[in-house]
């Protein structure tokens, strides 16, 4: 890989259930995530069509930017804490950032 | 009538023939027109055609229909003596806690199902569907049967209690589960929230001061509920296909259960002195099973229960059943209890 431009961090991308937005939330602030964005999603995987239409038929995407260690760590915390029961899925990649301090 | 009586009695004489003939004149004669559009919602949706509605019109328009029940109950709630009422819910809410307890031992030691599984189902069951009350207000109307104005009240009063018990089961009284959790989700949820509201505002405002909103709450609810529906049975098809994995014993749990539940809940309304119309609501009530409130709650308070066994049970039969038979059905045998 080149020489980013900008400094770099990591996108954790989440896409799970609707109904564990809440509860996921609450985990990231207290895992000192600073900032997210969600948005509603819909699709097919292990558990059968998330088509969105109703309620809690839907999933969201949660994406978080920040640093390596915490990625990491919030990362593991979320694949013990959920994955064996609800529908997640999880990943992350290197992306550059404007204004390094704000993340 | 002749259909009740075939069902609810006839034990060991069924003819097939006059009972399909009795069930195609239920269908046909009784049947709210507005049920069309949950049969095409659900063919739509079998077909996978290109039709979808997106998530806002879902909820505005079930926020519509739960404030308009809502309202309408206060109206004629503002003009009872509250505290007779207070009693019938005491009697209304066991009936909840007795249907899950039911629901679960069948479940358990008929059905083979794991406790968890079992516990989730019969919270989905033991608690109500407000799109299945929204029915049955509606086949009153059109029948012109009247009934009691605390109904609404009592769809409020059974959502929760069958959840709490689902949850003890299957987990006991584990300090892990989030009761804070569990409770705001049922508690606070929209349709709490707003079935309370409605009736409060409708006991506030009264019937002359909710005038200038009528248009939209009452002139239009079969017209919302006609959208609701078609919603409803595009979402039904989408579980339909939990019927290849989770085999007949839901698919006959999921007609028998509303038949015997509705059967109690008739009982409950003798018991608590309602009217015919009242006791059909009750019935309806009984015979229905969640598919908002329980779903959530049970979803983050017992993640091991596998949720496609209840929406399937719930959403693609038992509420399916209840629109197109169940209801027709629960008035005739209270026709034939209260004739």
């Amino acid at each position: 890989m080149t020489d980013p431009t900008h400094p770099l961090r990591k996108l954790v991308t989440v896409i799970t259930e609707t109904s564990l937005e809440r509860d996921l939330t609450r985990e990231l602030e207290a895992h000192g995530v600073r900032g997210y964005t969600i948005t509603d999603a819909r699709g097919r995987g292990e558990h059968g069509s998330r088509s969105s239409s109703w309620g809690h038929s839907g999933n969201i995407r949660v994406e978080i930017i920040c640093d390596a260690p915490l990625a990491e760590s919030l990362m593991q915390r979320l694949r013990a804490k959920y994955c064996q029961h609800y529908a997640m899925v999880l990943f992350a990649h290197d992306v550059e950032v404007l204004r390094p301090d704000k993340f | 009538m002749a259909l009740a009586r075939y069902l609810l009695l006839s034990g060991g004489y069924l003819r097939p023939a006059w009972m399909l003939r009795d069930i195609y004149r239920v269908m046909t004669t009784q049947l709210d027109p507005i049920v069309l559009f949950f049969v095409l919602g659900l063919a739509a949706g079998v077909l996978k055609a290109d039709l979808r509605l997106p998530q806002p019109i879902y909820e505005f328009v079930s926020t519509l229909l739960l404030l308009s029940i809502g309202m309408k109950g206060g109206i004629e709630l503002a003009r009872q003596p509250a505290l007779a009422i207070a009693g019938e819910l005491v009697i209304v809410v066991a009936m909840g806690c007795l249907l899950t307890l039911l629901a679960f031992a069948i479940l358990h030691w008929v059905g083979r199902l794991g406790r968890i599984d079992a516990a989730a189902v019969a919270a989905h069951y033991g608690s109500v569907s407000v799109g299945t009350f929204a029915v049955g207000v509606a086949f009153l109307g059109r029948a012109a049967i009247p009934y009691e104005p605390q109904m609404p009240l009592f769809l409020v009063m059974l959502e929760m209690p069958a959840i709490i018990i689902g949850i003890l089961i299957a987990r006991g009284l584990h300090a892990a589960t989030p009761w804070g959790e569990v409770l705001r989700e049922v508690v606070l949820g929209r349709s709490v929230m707003l079935l309370l509201g409605g009736l409060a505002i409708g006991a506030i405002a009264g019937s002359e001061g909710l005038e200038p909103v009528k248009p939209l709450f009452f002139d239009l609810f079969k017209g919302v509920l006609a959208i609701f529906l078609l919603e409803m049975g595009l979402i039904a098809s989408d579980h339909l296909g939990g019927f290849r994995r989770h085999g007949l014993f839901l698919v006959l749990f999921g007609v028998g259960a509303p038949l015997l539940f509705a059967a109690i809940g008739i009982g409950f309304a003798q018991l608590i002195g309602l009217s015919p119309g009242g006791a059909i609501l009750l019935a309806t009530l009984a015979g229905s099973a969640s598919y908002i409130a329980a779903p959530a709650a049970i979803r983050s308070a017992v993640p091991e229960a596998n949720p496609a066994l209840s929406l399937t049970a719930s959403l693609a039969v038992t509420f399916p059943f209840n629109l197109l038979l169940g209801i027709a059905l629960y008035q005739q045998a209270v026709e034939y209890f209260y004739g």
